[in-house]
Parts: C-alpha cells; sequence; structure tokens
C-alpha cells in the first residue's frame, strides 16, 4: 500500500515537469528504481498503448521512437475499418496523452544501439540522432516549415506529394517540433540555403547538431518497432518496378485518402494529378508467395482494400473499382459485414484471381489478370492501380535481435516465446514483443498485444521484486 | 449440371500418371490464377491453366483429357515463371499431350502435308522439329 | 579465345544469317567460334515430362562431345539449341537417376562438366560491353531498338541464369555498347507462340501482333531476337496482322548478329536482310548505317 501512496505521489509531481518530460528529460524516470522504469521501443499505435497502460499502473516508462513523433504507421493512415474513424482523430488524443502522461518520457528521432545487463536490471545505450532544431528553444510555431525551400520525395508521404527538408510528420505531431532531413536540406548538403535559420524566431536552429549517445536503465523493455511495406518497387518488376507512376502501394494511397496528406483528402493519380476513373487493387501482393516472395498472408489487406475502394468510391462517385482477390480473410469483429456491404453497396466489383502483368500502355495502365470464376483472362485499362503488398518488419530487426538476445525468423519478424499462450514474450525474461514486429496485425490486435505486454511486464517486475525482496532478507 | 466426385477419382490411374510424369504436385496449387492471367495462348484454350489444374485437383480425367488447352500451350513457362508456389504448369500440359499421344488408337494432331510448299520453306526447322515432337504420336 | 560452337539445324539453312553474321563478328571481337565436329539436332525440344529420356540423348551427346573434345565451353547462338542444351545439362549436373540412364544409353561418360554459354553471355562476361563498344566504328545512333528475348533464352531462371527473368537487361546493355537506344519494351519476355506456329497458328499470330504492337507504341524502329523461331513468327506472321489489321504498323525483325555485324562495320551485303519479310535494309540506309 505504501508504494501505491508513494508512486501517487510522484504522478502528481509528474504532471507538473510534463514539459520536461515531453523534451526528453530523464530526470523523472531516473527518480524510481530500475525495477519501475520500463523502455517501450517504436511509438507507434502498439508501444503507446502499452507506454499508457504502464504509466497508468505506476511505471515509469521512456518510449524511444526512430522518427521526430509519435504515432507510428496510423499517423499515415486515413480513416480505419470497419467503422472508417478518421485514424488522425482517434490516435491524436492518444499520442497526446502519451507525451503529456507524467510517467511517459518520449524520446524521439533516437535508436536503440546496445544492451547490458540483465532482466529487470538492463542498461539500454541511446543513439540520439540530430534534429538540428534545438528543441528547447523551438516553439513549434512551424515558419520554418512553411518557408523551407526545398521540397522532395519523403518516405512519409510515399508517392502522393512532396515534403519541406525541415518538417514534421503531422500537424498534430506529437512531439510537434520540426526536424530537418540532412538528405534533402540545400544548406547540410551543398552549405547554401539557411532559409529555416533566418526565419526562425528564436534561433532555434543548429546545423552543427551532431548525434549523441546516452544511457537507459531499466528492468524491462517492449518491442514495438512495427512493420513497413514489401519493397515491390525494387523486388517485382512485373508490376513495372517502380517505374510506372501510376502503380501505387497501399500506404501511398492512405495519403492520397487521408484528410492531411499531401493532396488533402483529394483523390488524384500522381503520374498528371487527374481523378483516376477505373481503380484496380491488388490483393496478395508478395504475400503468399513462398516461391519468390513471402509465404505468409499479410492479414491486412483484405480489409484495407476493400475500405481504399471505398472511400475511393466517396472521393470519385463515378468511379469503377475493382478489386483482384484470391480469398477474402475478414475475421475480426464487424469485418465480413463490412465487406459485404462493400461488394453488395458499394458498388465495388470484386475479381478473384491475381494480376499477372501490369504496364504502361498511353495514359493507361494495363492490367493482366484472369477471373477465376468465369474462366477469363480479364484486361483492364486502368487509371490507377493500387498494390496490397506484403506487410515486413521495419529496417533494422535482425539488428535489434541481435542488441537484445531475441530471435528473428526468416522473414525478420521476431518470434514469440508460445503463439497460443505467451504471443508477447519474446523468450528471453524481460523482452517483450507486441504488434506487427512480431507478425502482421491489424490495429486491434496490435493494441491488444500493446496492453498485454504491459501486462506482462508488471507481472515480470514485481515478481522480480518479491524475489529480490526475499533474497535481501 | 453435376458432376459427382470421389476419392477413387481423385486418385485414379490417369491422375496419379499426370502427376508422376510431370513431376508436379497438383495440390501445391491454391488456385490463384496468376498462371492463367499471364498465360500468352488463352484465347485459344477451353479450360484455362488454372482451370486444368482445378480439374485434376478433383479428378475430372475425362475433362481434362478432352480439352484443348494442352494443345495450344506454347510450353513458354511463363506460368511457371511466376507461379507463388513453383507449380510448373507447362508440365502439366506436357504430361497430358504424351499421354494422349501415347495412347494405341493416337492420331496426329498436325499435319505437314497441310502445309504449303511455300511455308515449309520459311519455316525454321526448330519449329517444324519442335511441332512434330509436340503434336505426333509417340 | 577459343570456344567449341554449336549452330543447330536452323542456323545451317533458315537462319543463315544469325550464324554467318555471329561468326564473322567474332573474328573481328577476337574470340573463335570452333564448330564441334559431325554435330547432331539438339532435338529442338526439352521434354517437359520425365520419362522421355531419349530426347535428351541427343543434347547429352553434343555435350559429351565437347568435353571430349577438351573443351568446358559450348557456345550456342540459337536460343532453342542454347535452352536445350542448357536445360539438359542441368539434369545431367543434378539428376543422377537419369543421368545414369541416358549416359549409359549413349554410352558416354559424362556428368555435365561442360558450361553452356549463349553468345550474348560471351560478349557480357568474356568480351565485355565495354570492350565490345570500343570495337564499335559503326556507332548505331539514333537507332531505337526493341530488344525482344522471349522464352528460351530466359526460362527457366533457376536453370539457365543468363539474366532476371521479369526485366532482363543483358540485350539493352548489348544494344547501348553498339550505340543504340534500347526502348522500354514491356512485352519483351512474352511469347511469340512458338511451336504452334505449326498447329495454332491464330496463337502465334497473335501473339507477335501484341508483341510487335508494344514495341512500335514505344518507339522502336526495330525488333532484335536471338532466336530462330521468334523472327520467323515476329517476321512472318506480319502479312497476316496486316490482313487482320491494316492500321497495324509494320516493324523489322532480325538478329541481333546482324546488327552487331553492321555496328562493326562488316560487310551488311552478306547479312542476308532480303531474307525478312519486312526488309530492315530501307531503315538502316535511312539512318545512314549501310
Amino acid at each position: 500500500m505504501a508504494e501505491i501512496a508513494e508512486l501517487k505521489s510522484v504522478n502528481e509531481q509528474g504532471e507538473v515537469v510534463t514539459c520536461a518530460c515531453a523534451m526528453g528529460d530523464l530526470s523523472d524516470f531516473e527518480s524510481v528504481p530500475v525495477d519501475r522504469r520500463v523502455l517501450v521501443i517504436g511509438g507507434g499505435i502498439t508501444g503507446i498503448t502499452a507506454a499508457i497502460d504502464l504509466g497508468n499502473a505506476g511505471y515509469k516508462v521512456v518510449m524511444v521512437e526512430r522518427l521526430p513523433s509519435v504515432g507510428g504507421r496510423m499517423l499515415q493512415l486515413s480513416e480505419t475499418f470497419p467503422t472508417l474513424d478518421c485514424a488522425q482523430c482517434t490516435l491524436t488524443p492518444r499520442t497526446v496523452e502519451s507525451g503529456q502522461h507524467p510517467n511517459v518520457t518520449l524520446k524521439t528521432s533516437c535508436e536503440v544501439e546496445g544492451l547490458e545487463g540483465e532482466p529487470g536490471n538492463f542498461k539500454f545505450l541511446i543513439r540520439q540522432k540530430p534534429t538540428y532544431v534545438d528543441w528547447n528553444k523551438c516553439t513549434g510555431c512551424g515558419t520554418c516549415v512553411e518557408k523551407c525551400p526545398s521540397k522532395g520525395f519523403a518516405l512519409f508521404e510515399r508517392d502522393a506529394g512532396r515534403m519541406p527538408a525541415i518538417y514534421t510528420l503531422s500537424p498534430q505531431a506529437v512531439p510537434n517540433k520540426p526536424q530537418i532531413d540532412p538528405d534533402r536540406c540545400r544548406f547540410l548538403t551543398r552549405g547554401k540555403c539557411g532559409v529555416c535559420s533566418k526565419v526562425c524566431p528564436v534561433g532555434a536552429i543548429d546545423y552543427e547538431q551532431q548525434e549523441s549517445f546516452f544511457t537507459i536503465e531499466a528492468g524491462a523493455v517492449i518491442v514495438a518497432t512495427g512493420f513497413d511495406i514489401y519493397d515491390w518497387k525494387k523486388l517485382m518488376p512485373e508490376y513495372g518496378g517502380g517505374r510506372i507512376p501510376d502503380v501505387i502501394d497501399g500506404l501511398t494511397m492512405e495519403r492520397y485518402l487521408s484528410a492531411s496528406g499531401p493532396t488533402a483528402g483529394k483523390m488524384v493519380r500522381p503520374s498528371d494529378g487527374k481523378t483516376p476513373k477505373e481503380v484496380v487493387f491488388i490483393q496478395c501482393v508478395a504475400s503468399r508467395n513462398p516461391e519468390f516472395h513471402k509465404s505468409y498472408c499479410s492479414r491486412l489487406c483484405c480489409m484495407y482494400t476493400a475500405k481504399h475502394a471505398r472511400l475511393y468510391k466517396h472521393k470519385v462517385h463515378d468511379g469503377q473499382a475493382y478489386i483482384f482477390y484470391i480469398d477474402i480473410r475478414s475475421t475480426g469483429k464487424g469485418y465480413e459485414q463490412f465487406i459485404q456491404q462493400s461488394v453488395s453497396e458499394e458498388g465495388i466489383v470484386y475479381i478473384r484471381g491475381r494480376a499477372a502483368k501490369l504496364y504502361q500502355k498511353d495514359d493507361k495502365v494495363m492490367v493482366q489478370g484472369a477471373d477465376t470464376l468465369t474462366g477469363k483472362k480479364i484486361e483492364i485499362a486502368a487509371d490507377l492501380v493500387v498494390l496490397a503488398a506484403a506487410i515486413v518488419p521495419n529496417e533494422g530487426s535482425e539488428k535489434l535481435a541481435r542488441i537484445l538476445g531475441i530471435e528473428c525468423n526468416k522473414d525478420g519478424f521476431f518470434v514469440e516465446e508460445n503463439y497460443k499462450f505467451a504471443p508477447v514474450m519474446s523468450g528471453r525474461q524481460g523482452v517483450y514483443l507486441a504488434g506487427c514486429c512480431q507478425g502482421a496485425k491489424d490495429i486491434a490486435d496490435s493494441a491488444a498485444q500493446g496492453s498485454a505486454a504491459a501486462s506482462r511486464v508488471q507481472v515480470f517486475l514485481s515478481s522480480y521484486r518479491n524475489r529480490m525482496n526475499r533474497e535481501a532478507v | 449440371m453435376k458432376t459427382i466426385i470421389s476419392g477413387d477419382q481423385i486418385k485414379s490411374d490417369f491422375i496419379n500418371r499426370v502427376s508422376e510424369i510431370s513431376g508436379e504436385n497438383f495440390f501445391n496449387c491454391y488456385q490463384c490464377g496468376n498462371c492463367s492471367a499471364g498465360c500468352p495462348s488463352v484465347d485459344e484454350m477451353d479450360l484455362l491453366p488454372s482451370q486444368v489444374v482445378r480439374y485434376l485437383q478433383l479428378g475430372l480425367a475425362e475433362e481434362v483429357k478432352n480439352c484443348k488447352s494442352m494443345w495450344v500451350c506454347a510450353a513458354c513457362t511463363m506460368c511457371h515463371a511466376r507461379c507463388p508456389k513453383g507449380v510448373d504448369i507447362s508440365k502439366i500440359m506436357e504430361a497430358l499431350r504424351v499421354l494422349r499421344l501415347r495412347e494405341v488408337n493416337a492420331q496426329p494432331r498436325v499435319d505437314l502435308t497441310d502445309f504449303s510448299q511455300d511455308y515449309l520453306e520459311r519455316a525454321p526447322q526448330i519449329a517444324i522439329i519442335s511441332g512434330c515432337r509436340k503434336f505426333l504420336p509417340l | 579465345m577459343r570456344y567449341s560452337y554449336f549452330p543447330g539445324c536452323t542456323l545451317y539453312t533458315k537462319a543463315k544469317k544469325l550464324d554467318d553474321a555471329g561468326r564473322e563478328c567474332s573474328l573481328k571481337l577476337g574470340f573463335e567460334l570452333d564448330e564441334l565436329p559431325d554435330w547432331t539436332c539438339c532435338g529442338a525440344t526439352f521434354p517437359l515430362v520425365n520419362d522421355q529420356h531419349m530426347l535428351m540423348s541427343g543434347p547429352t551427346r553434343i555435350l559429351a562431345d565437347t568435353k571430349d573434345r577438351g573443351d568446358d565451353k559450348l557456345v550456342a547462338l540459337c536460343s532453342v539449341c542454347y535452352n536445350v542444351l542448357k536445360r539438359t545439362n542441368h539434369v545431367m549436373l543434378n539428376d543422377e537417376e537419369r543421368r545414369a540412364k541416358i549416359t549409359d544409353f549413349i554410352e558416354r561418360d559424362y556428368h555435365g562438366e561442360v558450361e553452356v554459354l549463349h553468345y550474348l553471355q560471351v560478349l557480357r562476361d568474356e568480351i565485355g560491353f565495354d570492350a565490345l563498344k570500343e570495337k564499335v566504328v559503326k556507332p548505331l545512333e539514333g537507332l531505337k531498338v526493341a530488344c525482344y528475348y522471349g522464352c528460351l533464352l530466359l526460362r527457366p531462371v533457376k536453370e539457365i541464369g543468363l539474366d532476371r527473368m521479369e526485366n532482363p537487361t543483358i540485350f539493352e546493355d548489348f544494344i547501348r555498347a553498339l550505340g543504340a537506344e534500347p526502348v522500354d519494351f514491356p512485352f519483351k519476355i512474352e511469347c511469340c507462340g512458338a511451336f504452334q506456329t505449326v498447329n495454332s497458328m491464330a496463337t502465334a499470330t497473335r501473339c507477335s501482333r501484341e508483341i510487335l504492337s508494344n514495341a512500335v507504341q514505344n518507339g522502336a524502329d526495330l525488333v532484335i531476337t536471338t532466336c530462330p523461331l521468334c523472327q520467323f513468327n515476329l517476321d512472318d506472321r506480319q502479312p497476316e496482322i496486316l490482313k487482320e489489321d491494316p492500321a497495324f504498323t509494320t516493324i523489322p525483325v532480325f538478329y541481333f548478329t546482324q546488327l552487331l555485324a553492321v555496328a562493326l562495320g562488316l560487310d551488311s551485303g552478306n547479312l542476308g536482310f532480303e531474307r525478312n519479310f519486312i526488309n530492315p535494309l530501307e531503315l538502316l540506309q535511312e539512318k545512314g548505317l549501310v
């Protein structure tokens, strides 16, 4: 009982120093014993869920995130199935809560580089990448972002639009401070420009910033490093290998459909900015393909493809959407109804078969497909093709596995101790897995695993404390 | 029209023989249709390549034996080159062809006397030789 | 450099221009194609079922002859021969049971020792396209070329391994070395209908039409190929395609060695363009290349 009361008081104190927490000051985190501290790697919806749960339970959490703000893949999404809620609207309260939570400290633009110690008493080496912006000075006014003359390709916007070299990932980014992309910044690459530095009212731009290292001591760690999209541009020449501009992937489609995306939610196609009237969606791209790509089902694609086609139809009423599918896997609550509605009420034509090849013909993308139900080879002259490419672990998962002493399978997903009964346990005590880094899953399942991992951490740390206490006696 | 299928049919000698000499397990195929989507000969086929495999999965030997598809397959192997499960349909088509051409009363599928002298003069040997090997009784 | 060379039946007759130009160019490029003595037909088809061992006895004998001559490399120019020899050799290397059956039958000792090379592979891997570029006396500037691979030069990739299946580049790299411009040509790996030309001619006509139209749409002046069967279908089907579609744009189709000979400044009069339905001479003259 005494412990809980003590934590509560810390809690209240924490609220006073919220800003310091958000800026990444570790003094509050370090104010409790190491067996009450947890590191969460990855600031997506999974990591956020775990961090908030642990924070609410009275643990001190540091959440490290590779990108400049938390939110993860959900930040890129438009609306989410099966309810078609706005992703930003459901995500933002959670990112804000993680940023303001008295027990949660965000360390963005950071990556885990090393691990020492043992379960219950880990010591992590963290690399802080330069943001080239002094966040203690920056007020987040956004003038630099507005004035930056160097707009270019950015992974976050995928093929849907360009981004300034100094940027935040969203208007409601947490933390809402910009960072400079050193590969695209004219000053950092060519020594010329300096516009952001000139317009910053508080002198926060710091081109000299260097990477730095620090350590975090924590009793346990949750790995929630998320997913990426299979590199179909490099590995699937049959779909144009990235050379056909109007062939995009599902994540790019999200950016087009997103109200906060580069087109403000206007549905256009990359090549000429025209509204696509014939849109072909292809499921199982690189998934379920043990011979050449990935053997597993990526689990999300059936649902998000139906969602894409619906959102497209909501924006382009006279447009025609086609979906090449092999099987429909809609096993979540309300998912099958969502699919049924897409088929019967939204005028989307489902074609049972795969598309073998895409090629450019004049301003169309020709789709060579088959409909196995009628036994016909199908050709569609599409304005836009959207590929539901396989879900793969984020880059660097193998390296992180080595650092943490856990296992990856051949596809790079972290291996759980027992898929049925211990899906969030890594096989190494004190190290827990959650979300897509363990295998493809949707938001609902990812958040559930975030909570499950948070619960497992508490079980572990309290039994660890009890053991230590007994040994001390 | 109803079609009766049974375990005996699925395991019949003909079906087993196709599997044996082609070296292909039909049950590797999950009917995604990628082979059919990329097949250059589909216009002249009565069954899509994926349907040929489907009929074999169901043990529908007679339908398969009498299909046209095997005879217009050009063995270009595009189906195999893209099959997510590595099924080589060109081998299955060849197995179907040779089993037909090995039947006691097998008839030639091409008649060289049909071709004009002019055509035969223009056509390369490899066309004639490979054509004979694919279409004449063995 | 000297290689054992297997010309094959068609290169002695209908595709003599492929062979003549290939040999002439090899001398200019400093390698010798030493024709295998007493060679027989390769069979023109690789047996796709695993109980047709007889069809592999011919190509196995050709490979064993190469080995017995003391050579470990055999060059082919024709895609069909290349494919049959290469796939047969794959069996000889990897399938002990079938190898034993075939070598016992032809009474030869052969274990897949010979490496089967395509002429293009010699240019790429042994001569080098950079060195080839140095030898070019008449760069094919302004010539837009559709490099047609077809099937047999590439597939099956695991057995042939010349280049990637979906977007191979060896042919385009070769064309660039000659100073010409390869066009983006999505149908470069589609089938021309192959031997269906003697059975289902409609298939060959339709396939050829799709391939050629795709080449024309992408701005090609001409199509080059390594295969006499492809060359035949793509060239010979054009009158038929024109009948079906008078708006069809005809396009010359000829062998890569012929173009190589032009670039190397060899006597184009010997190249036999007159055999083509669509004679490329006019085009080459227009471009100032002959």
